[in-house]
């Protein structure tokens, strides 16, 4: 990691790219090239959450009888800490992120975000949180108690190292860059749709990011305040939390939950959005049941803040209350059974192409469907009595998350590489990676569900070779090394894909499209639309291909934000301040807080923060795009 | 179908097969689903009436899906195509009422269940119940038995087919007490008691654990708890009466501090009021050192506090 880090910036030395990369890339307040960032971190830290995995595995099946395996207790338990905070907050966070910069904005025949400049200090902030979380795997040591590091485990007496402090101002930092990014969004689809697209005519997939962007709103204020009482337990002695003078520790496992149920929706939702978008592309087919897909949506998100007991029905609230949290769990089931038969008849009576994102959607509808059914056991309080806290849950929400989340996110940039690149990625190494994660993922967690039938509870470090468990672990962990295998065939693709980029190259309109995005050229111009796009009809873009309107667009002059270095330069202070309170030093907080602070008030006074792109310019930009594509 | 996907198909079913086999033969390692106890009983009973249950919506969504899959291919010219068809109100009243007419069942059992084997409840019987208060402590349980006045270290032991009613609480961070064969968990967390109602079916030995992490030795706070006739209990009651070794105040300050992969101890005796000295010890500020109100001003609990590795 270090190593890695260490040669990327010797690298950018050398060929001199500093400056470019600081004009067009960490200044920029384009979506396109933000989301083009995010998804970027988002996959480094999929690499490392992934090794996490890989140790952890081994250290389970080698850690048997006499045998302590490789790891002492302490570190196995901050890599399975690290594990879980890197891949929600890091990966599937950033990946959804990834996805709305880059979609959001052309899906609604926008410009832009409503806030460039907030959306360029969101992502940095998300940086320095995931910079926080690495640096302490250099400097001290990262929390042990777990992702959601529960009290009194994680206050100041359990763990008095600086490894829970570390995770709370990672979350911290990251966090307050995902609210912002959420009200960014959320404003920018209900303020800057194209005229005439209305919110019954918008694409399912807004509609899905629409859901999770209210999520956000309302969950990670919670979050943030959970985390700042324990940071003040642990900081400043306080007993929010404690066990003793009157503190709760129940109360932080409510409030932990009540952000982070919704939590999965926030992920879970914008998959399947991209799945709706998949689906009705490559059936060749309108998007079937849209007003029950709409619906359903609404649902959820309703929902989804009625459930978060279901992670404690054992913490003995008493039967009233875990039955009425366990039936609002399964009624969460109903909308997400709808949505399944409603993408199962978008095929029906299609055309369907298996390209690799619709592979991934196959894959997703398999497993997912495992994972509902799981998820509905333990939604029943006495079955989960039984199940709680064991492997059966390990394998229940990796299921979900995997076959959810992370397959949607790849169906999602398999299926919009082309429209940021201008070239298809490779099928054939695409498909192999298909298969690696979807025979890695079943070899992978369905011995974990057998395994929590067995009583094997998560997070040991060592068990009794007379429980038996140990060959389960070695194919699960077989499970992991083909999961990597398949990581490994993307990258190959990337690689491949980029290298042979130009036996690939597609026009705007790669996959026969129906939605506004692929109306531009494929990269989009800087400024998206040359003129913003009028709207009709749901598919806006398949109803103007079906109506042969696709007319030569007149230019207009066109406004767009300058780009600011002020993004990283706030985020890299709250970096120093959270590093200076992880560490107690003080004045170096005190620094970061006023750094913040006074840049933000610096950037709130300049005034020009737009330039003027002529409409001539737009139009001999047009002319130049058409001949490089046709 | 192509040779490709004949030889695809080939290898799933084998498989699955395989899978199955390789279970069949594990079968008796799977706790959850082979109880011993009347609440696991029960349990698994409602384990295996949901997944049934839900198979009424899996079984047609797989069929579905490679049905729609193989027919609807883009390769398939026949089948037919209609890619304005978007909306059939008989088709999706049909998917909105089925998982709603499961999910009404589903919840009324769920009602049900929760109250009949709310772990709070104790258990209808004939026999007089036993007593017994499980504490969580850093890493190993403490069992205590107020009736019998003995104490016990990672070993439990009580007659079959007798309620246990488990008393639990922690001086430690939260746990969670497993006896699976028995049935579920219940958390145990300092400064509060919560309850636990089981009942062995027959003799035997389970293996208990924390469900829960709670620290660098969590993995080691495994306990066996012992199922033995009521005449064997009372003998081994006896015998535990009669061992020289006391918990008194002294030795469970000495049992408290932490330890990993602690053995099994057993005591003839314990402190009086030990299991409520440890959940109220909670309740009043401690009169321990390092507490910042009793250390002065803030500034000197910054530099009191050991951050290590720096």
């Amino acid at each position: 990691m270090v190593l890695g880090t260490l040669t990327a910036f010797a690298a950018l030395t050398y060929f001199k790219k500093w400056k470019w990369l600081w004009k067009e890339w960490i200044t920029s307040l384009d979506p396109k090239k933000i989301g083009i960032m995010y998804a970027l971190v988002a996959g480094l830290m999929l690499i490392r959450g992934g090794v996490d995995a890989g140790m952890m595995r081994t250290q389970q099946i080698l850690s048997t009888g006499d045998s302590q395996g490789i790891l002492s207790s302490d570190h196995f338990q901050q890599v399975f800490s690290a594990h879980g905070t890197i891949m929600i907050f890091f990966v599937a966070m950033g990946f959804v992120f990834a996805v709305m910069n880059l979609i959001i904005p052309l899906q609604i025949g926008a410009r832009d975000v409503a806030f460039p400049f907030l959306n360029s200090v969101s992502f940095w902030l998300f940086v320095a949180g995931m910079m926080l979380m690495n640096v302490s795997l250099v400097i001290g040591e990262f929390s042990p108690a777990g992702w959601l590091a529960y009290p009194p485990l994680s206050g100041i007496e359990y763990s008095p190292g600086v490894g829970v402090d570390y995770w709370i101002w990672a979350l911290q930092i990251a966090g307050i860059g995902s609210l912002l990014s959420g009200v960014n969004f959320l404003v920018t689809i209900i303020k800057m749709r194209a005229p005439g697209m209305t919110l019954m005519k918008m694409p399912i997939f807004v509609w899905s990011c629409l859901g999770s962007l209210i999520l956000i709103i309302f969950a990670f204020p919670i979050l943030t305040a959970t985390l700042a009482l324990l940071a003040l337990d642990r900081t400043l002695g306080m007993h929010f939390f404690t066990s003793d003078f009157g503190g709760n520790p129940m109360m932080y496992v409510n409030l932990i939950w009540a952000w982070g149920h919704p939590e999965v929706y926030i992920l879970v939702l914008p998959a399947f959005g991209i799945f709706s978008e998949v689906v009705a592309t490559f059936s060749g087919k309108r998007l079937f049941g849209y007003k029950s897909m709409v619906w359903a949506i609404a649902a959820i998100t309703f929902l989804s803040f009625t459930v978060w007991l279901h992670h404690f029905f054992t913490m003995g609230a008493g039967a009233n209350v875990n039955a009425f949290f366990g039936i609002m769990t399964m009624i969460i089931a109903i909308p997400t059974g709808v949505k399944v038969f409603n993408w199962l008849f978008t095929m029906y009576r299609g055309r369907v192409r298996f390209t690799t994102p619709m592979l991934w959607f196959m894959g997703f509808v398999t497993t997912f469907t495992i994972g509902g059914v799981t998820g509905v056991l333990m939604s029943v309080p006495a079955i989960d009595f039984q199940v709680h806290n064991s492997l059966f849950l390990v394998a229940h929400f990796h299921n979900m998350i995997i076959g959810g989340v992370v397959f949607g996110i790849f169906a999602g940039l398999t299926y919009w590489w082309p429209k940021f690149t201008g070239f298809k990625l490779n099928e054939t190494l695409g498909k192999c990676a298909f298969w690696c994660w979807l025979i890695g993922f079943l070899l992978a967690f369905m011995p974990l569900y057998a395994l929590g039938f067995m009583g094997a509870t998560r997070r040991l470090d060592h068990y009794d070779a007379s429980l038996g468990w140990q060959p389960l672990f070695i194919v699960a962990g077989v499970g992991v090394a083909t999961i990597g295998l398949g990581i490994a065939f993307q990258l190959l693709q990337l690689g491949y894909s980029i290298w042979k980029r130009n036996e690939n190259r597609v026009t705007g309109d790669p996959w026969d499209g129906r939605t506004l995005e692929w109306s531009t050229t494929s990269p989009p111009p800087y400024y998206n639309f040359a003129a913003i796009p009028a709207v009709t009809e749901r598919d806006a873009f398949w109803e103007m291909k079906q109506n042969k309107e696709l007319k030569e667009q007149k230019a207009e002059d066109i406004w767009l934000p300058k780009n600011s270095g002020f993004g990283v330069i706030i985020a890299s202070f709250a970096f120093i301040g959270g590093f200076a309170v992880v560490w107690h030093i003080w004045w170096l907080a005190i620094i970061g807080l006023f750094g913040v602070l006074v840049s933000l008030i610096i950037r709130l006074s300049q005034d020009e923060t737009e330039y003027l792109v002529p409409a001539s310019e737009v139009s001999a930009f047009e002319a130049k795009q058409r001949r490089q594509t046709t | 179908m192509g040779r490709k996907s004949k030889l695809f198909t080939l290898v799933f079913i084998t498989a699955i097969l395989a899978a199955v086999i390789l279970l069949f033969m594990y079968r008796s390692h799977f706790t959850v689903l082979n109880p011993e106890g009347t609440i696991a009983d029960q349990q698994r009973d409602l384990l295996f009436f949901a997944s049934l249950l839900s198979l009424i919506v899996v079984i047609p969504v797989y069929f579905l899906v490679f049905f729609i899959a193989i027919k609807y291919r883009a390769g398939n010219k026949k089948a037919k195509y209609s890619p304005n068809w978007d909306h059939n109100h008989k088709l999706e009243f049909i998917w909105w009422s089925i998982p709603i007419i499961i999910i009404i069942v589903l919840s009324v059992v769920t009602w049900k269940s929760s109250h009949d084997l709310d772990p709070y409840k104790p258990l209808a019987s004939d026999t007089k119940p036993i007593t017994i208060q499980a504490v969580a402590l850093e890493w190993k349980w403490l069992f205590i038995y107020p009736e019998q006045n003995i104490a016990t270290v990672n070993y439990v032991e009580f007659p079959e087919k007798t309620p246990v009613n488990f008393q639990i609480t922690a001086d430690a961070p939260m746990n969670s007490f497993w006896i699976p064969k028995l049935g579920g968990q219940v958390y145990a967390m300092a400064g509060m008691q919560t309850k636990l109602h089981l009942s062995a079916n027959k003799e035997g030995v389970y293996d208990g654990s924390s469900a829960n992490i709670s620290g660098e030795g969590f993995a080691g706070m495994r306990f066996k708890a012992r199922s033995s006739s009521k005449a064997n209990f009372k003998a081994w009651v006896d015998e535990i009466q009669h061992s020289p070794n006391k918990l008194t105040a002294v030795e469970y300050e000495k049992l408290a501090k932490q330890s990993k992969n602690n053995p099994q101890a057993f005591y003839a005796s314990y402190e009086p009021g030990l299991y409520d000295t440890i959940i109220n010890k909670y309740m009043t500020p401690k009169a321990d050192t390092k507490k910042p109100e009793e250390s002065g001003s803030g500034h000197e609990m910054m530099e009191g506090m050991d951050h290590g590795a720096m």
